[in-house]
C-alpha cells in the first residue's frame, strides 16, 4: 500500500518499531546504522527485518553530508535524539525542509520536542512510570511494576508510523511535508486505556490490584484472575453479566464431564447469580472446586475447550506456547526469512491481512541481507 | 481547531463499533479533522456507556458514561437501527458517503447485517475497510468471542508482567486492543494513501492477538532462534543496574536506571555514597548485579526522605534516568504534559467540563486537537442524515416514523 514511499531511519531502540511497520506496509525502507553499532541481538534483527541497510554514521561531517543528500529524495525521515544535546543537529527540521520541502520529519523523542523535560533522559522503565503505566500494574501495595520486555519503545514507534502517515495525508493536499513531533510518554498513556478518566469524571486514581480482579462487588470482593494450570497458569475470571452465564454455565458442564467436584458449584443458577452482590467467602467457596480442577488442565486444553464452549477466557502464553498456536499457522503469520549467515529466521510478519492476503517479508528482507555488501558506502 | 485545515480534513469514516477495539482508530482520525461517524441505536447503545465505569455522578446513565467519552470525542453520533430495512439502507449510503468504514464486530456479524465488504464494495469500488476482532476474520478459532484484558494473557504480556517465580499480572483494562487500534489507523492511513495513487480501496483484517505480538517481537524471535523462554522479571533489565522503582515520601515511587558505570558514578554522588565509585564490585554491570540488594538499600534510604518528582529532578540533573512514578492523578499535573496540552477539558451536556486525552504527537503546520465532546446518543441524526447525506426533510420524517433511528 505505501509502494514508492521513500523511508530514512535514523531511529535507535526507541522508533525501530516505526519503519518496521511502514516496510510492512510496502514503503522503502533504509535503516542507517553507524559502522560500529551492534545489529545481531533478536531485537535489532525482529523489528528492522523488511529494510534495507546502510552503514553511515550521520553525525560526523561526511556522513551528515551523505545523509542530507538522501533526504533531498526521501518521503519521510524518522530520527531518535535528545533534544537539546549535538544529537539533534543532524535532524533540524529548517535544514532539511529547505532542501526539500516535500520531506516529513518524524523525531521520535522520550518527551516531545517541546517543554520543560524535553531534555530529559529515560529509557523504557522511566516511560513506563511517566506515562503511568507502572502505576497500574504489581501488588496493591507492592513495587509499581513494568513488563519485562520494553513496551513503551513500542508504544512510540506505533504512534510514529500514524504520525508520519498523517503528515503523507496533509502533504497530499498541501504538497509541503511537515515535522512530527512524537513523545513517548505520551504514546505510553495509550496503553493505560480509560483509567484517566476515573481521576476527572469520578475523582478516583485507580491503581494496581495484583493478580486479582476488584471494583466488581459492592461487598469489597476480589475475584481471582490467574489460576495455576498443569503446565502454567491461566486467565479466568467469574463474570456477571450475559456473557459471564455462558462461561460459568460451560465451565461447570465441563467439570461434570470430568468427574470433578463441584462443591457450592452444583447449587448455583447462574442465570441468576450477580457477582456484585458476592461476599469475599462466597467468591472463595466457589473458587474453591475450580481451582482444583483448572489445576489439572493443560494450558492447549483449556484453550481448546475454551474456544468448543464459547467460553471466556485464555491461557497465559509463554513464547513458546505463541509460537505453536495453530491459529497464527493457519493464517500465515510466520514468515521465515533467509538471514545473513544463509538460514532461516522465523520472523512476526505484516500485523494485517490486506484483501486476503498477508504482504510478504521475505522479497524485502532479501535486500537486508544484500545491503551490508552493497551499500556500505562510507 | 487551528485555521488552517486540518491533515485529515474531508476524509469520511464510518464506524460500525463499539468498546475500545473500533472506536478508539476512529479518534485517532478525528482529532486530526477527520469526519468520523460513530453509529450505535438506542437498542443497542455502545457497551462502553453504561457497562464500564466511571459515570458522571456515579449513576449509569446512556449520556453519562466517562468511560465512553474517552474514545469517542470528535466525533459526531447517530442512531441507527441496523434490523430495520429502511436504517439498512441508510446504513449503506452512510458507507458509501464515506472513505473508510471500521467494524469491530465478531466475524460474519457484519456480512449477515448486509455491511459485509463485498455488499458494500458494489456501490464504492474504493471502499476502505477495516475489521478488527481477537483472531482475525479467518482461521480455526476466528469465531472466538473475547475481552481485551484477556487476550492480553494469550499474547503473552501478562505472563511477562510480574516479579521473577510470583504470579503473572493484569495490565489495566484492554490493553492489548490499543495496540490493534493503533497498528490499526497505520493500515488505515497506509490505504488511503494507496488509494490517492491507484483509486483502489482494501479490505484490512486486523488480527487483536497478531497485533499484540509486534510488541514481543524480539522475544519471539529469540526463541525461534534458540528456544529461549522470556520471563518475568520484576523491574531487572540484563543491560542496567541499578534498575527499578524505588519507594518516596507520600507514597510516592520513582524509576531509575543505569547504563553505563559513568552514569552510576553520578548516581552515587547524588545520593551521598561518593565512596561507592572506589568500590571494584560497583565498577561493572556483572558487579553491580551481584551486590543489587546492597545497592539497592542505598538507593532507598535516599529515596524514601525525598518526594519522588524533586528526586528525579536531581537525578536527571546529573544525567541519570529517572523520573516519578506519575498516578492517574499525577498526570494531569505532571509539567511536560501541562506544557504539552495533553489533556483537553471539553463541554459535555450531560458530564459537563471534563478532560479528553490528546494525541500522542503534534505536526508543525497541521495539529491535532480534540474538536469536540463526545456525542450524545443519536445527537447528530439531523446534521449527518440531512446536511451529509441529503434527505429532504419529508424523507427524514418518514424515516424518522418508520423507526430507522430507534
Amino acid at each position: 500500500m505505501l509502494k514508492g514511499i521513500l523511508v530514512l531511519d535514523c531511529t535507535g531502540r526507541l522508533g525501530w518499531l516505526a519503519g518496521r511497520l511502514l516496510a510492512d506496509l510496502g514503503a522503502d525502507v533504509t535503516k542507517f546504522e553507524s559502522p560500529d553499532a551492534e545489529i545481531h541481538t533478536s531485537d535489532w534483527r525482529a523489528l528492522n527485518v523488511n529494510k534495507r541497510l546502510l552503514r553511515l554514521d550521520w553525525n560526523e561531517g561526511e556522513g551528515q553530508r551523505e545523509l542530507d543528500r538522501l533526504a533531498t529524495s526521501a518521503d519521510i525521515l524518522l530520527a531518535t535524539f535528545t533534544p537539546g544535546t549535538s544529537e539533534a543537529a543532524p535532524f533540524d527540521y529548517e535544514r532539511l525542509s529547505a532542501a526539500n520541502p516535500r520531506l516529513i520529519l518524524v523525531a521520535i523523542t522520550p518527551f516531545g520536542l517541546t517543554g520543560p523535560k524535553a531534555g530529559w533522559i529515560a529509557s523504557d522503565l522511566e516511560l513506563m512510570a511517566a506515562g503511568g503505566a507502572m502505576s497500574l500494574a504489581g501488588e496493591t501495595d507492592g513495587t509499581p511494576l513494568r513488563v519485562s520486555v520494553p513496551q513503551s519503545y513500542s508504544w512510540a514507534g506505533a504512534q510514529a508510523a500514524v504520525g508520519a502517515l498523517t503528515a503523507l495525508a496533509a502533504r497530499s493536499r498541501t504538497g509541503h511535508g511537515q515535522c512530527v513531533d512524537v513523545s513517548a510518554q505520551a504514546a505510553t498513556i495509550v496503553a493505560l486505556s480509560h483509567a484517566p478518566a476515573f481521576v476527572d469524571v469520578d475523582g478516583t486514581t485507580p491503581t494496581r490490584a495484583g493478580p486479582f480482579m476488584t471494583g466488581r462487588s459492592v461487598k469489597g470482593a476480589r475475584f481471582r484472575v490467574f489460576w495455576p494450570c498443569r503446565d502454567g497458569f491461566l486467565n479466568f475470571i467469574l463474570y456477571g453479566g450475559v456473557a459471564g452465564r455462558r462461561t460459568n454455565t460451560q465451565l461447570v458442564a465441563w467439570m461434570h464431564e470430568c468427574g470433578a467436584p463441584l462443591g457450592p458449584l452444583a447449587q448455583i443458577d447462574f442465570a441468576k447469580w450477580d457477582p456484585t452482590l458476592a461476599t469475599q467467602a462466597d467468591v472463595d467457596a466457589l473458587e474453591a472446586p475450580i481451582a482444583a480442577f483448572l489445576s489439572s488442565i493443560t494450558k492447549r486444553r483449556f484453550l481448546e475447550e475454551a474456544h468448543r464452549r464459547e467460553m471466556l477466557g485464555y491461557p497465559v502464553s509463554t513464547v513458546a506456547d505463541i509460537a505453536g498456536d495453530p491459529q497464527l499457522a493457519a493464517r500465515a503469520f510466520w514468515q521465515d526469512v533467509a538471514a545473513a549467515d544463509g538460514g532461516l529466521e522465523r520472523h512476526c510478519g505484516c500485523f494485517a491481512i490486506i484483501d486476503g492476503e498477508r504482504p510478504s517479508l521475505v522479497s524485502r528482507n532479501d535486500a537486508l541481507t544484500k545491503a551490508p555488501r552493497v551499500a556500505e558506502v562510507i | 481547531m487551528s485555521a488552517s485545515p486540518q491533515a485529515l480534513a474531508g476524509i469520511g469514516v464510518v464506524e460500525f463499533g463499539s468498546y475500545a477495539a473500533g472506536p478508539h482508530i476512529g479518534k485517532m482520525l478525528a482529532n486530526f479533522g477527520a469526519t468520523v461517524v460513530h453509529v450505535e441505536s438506542f437498542a443497542r447503545p455502545d457497551g462502553f456507556r453504561m457497562q464500564y465505569p466511571p459515570y458522571k455522578d456515579r449513576k449509569p446513565g446512556i449520556n453519562g458514561g466517562g468511560c465512553f467519552a474517552y474514545f469517542n470525542d470528535s466525533k459526531l453520533g447517530v442512531a441507527l437501527d441496523l434490523k430495520n430495512p429502511l436504517g439498512l439502507a441508510l446504513a449503506k449510503k452512510l458507507s458509501a458517503w464515506s472513505d473508510v468504514v471500521i467494524e469491530n464486530m465478531r466475524p460474519g456479524v457484519i456480512d449477515r447485517l448486509g455491511l459485509g465488504f463485498d455488499a458494500l464494495k458494489a456501490d464504492h469500488p474504493g471502499l476502505i475497510m477495516l475489521s478488527t476482532c481477537n483472531m482475525g476474520q479467518t482461521g480455526p478459532r476466528a469465531d472466538t468471542p473475547g475481552f481485551g484484558s484477556q487476550l492480553t494473557a494469550l499474547a503473552g504480556i501478562c505472563g511477562l508482567t510480574g516479579e521473577r517465580g510470583g504470579l503473572p499480572t493484569v495490565l489495566y483494562g484492554p490493553y492489548i486492543d490499543f495496540i490493534a487500534s493503533t497498528l490499526g489507523a497505520v493500515a488505515v492511513l497506509a490505504a488511503l494513501e494507496q488509494r490517492r495513487r491507484t483509486g483502489t480501496g482494501a479490505h484490512i483484517d486486523i488480527s487483536q492477538y497478531e497485533a499484540g505480538l509486534l510488541f514481543l517481537a524480539g522475544p519471539l524471535l529469540e526463541y525461534h532462534l534458540t528456544g529461549r523462554i522470556a520471563e518475568r522479571a520484576g523491574n531487572d533489565d540484563p543491560d542496567a543496574a541499578p534498575h527499578g522503582a524505588y519507594p518516596c515520601e507520600s507514597d510516592g515511587w520513582i524509576a531509575l536506571s543505569c547504563w553505563s558505570d559513568k552514569e552510576f558514578a553520578a548516581l552515587a554522588v547524588t545520593i551521598g555514597r561518593p565512596e561507592w565509585r572506589s568500590d571494584p564490585r560497583h565498577a561493572t554491570l556483572p558487579g553491580r548485579k551481584s551486590t543489587a540488594a546492597a545497592i539497592d538499600a542505598g538507593i532507598c534510604a535516599w529515596t524514601r526522605e525525598r518526594e519522588a518528582v524533586a528526586a528525579a529532578e536531581l537525578l536527571q540533573h546529573a544525567g541519570v534516568h529517572a523520573h516519578a512514578v506519575n498516578t492517574m492523578a499525577d498526570l494531569f499535573t505532571d509539567p511536560q504534559l501541562v506544557a504539552r496540552r495533553h489533556w483537553r477539558r471539553r463541554r459535555h451536556p450531560v458530564i459537563g467540563d471534563h478532560a479528553y486525552c490528546g494525541p500522542a504527537f503534534q505536526l508543525s503546520e497541521t495539529p491535532g486537537d480534540v474538536i469536540a465532546a463526545a456525542p450524545l446518543l443519536g445527537a447528530d441524526n439531523d446534521r449527518v442524515f440531512r446536511e451529509i447525506l441529503g434527505l429532504s426533510d419529508s424523507d427524514y420524517a418518514a424515516m424518522r416514523e418508520a423507526g430507522a433511528f430507534a
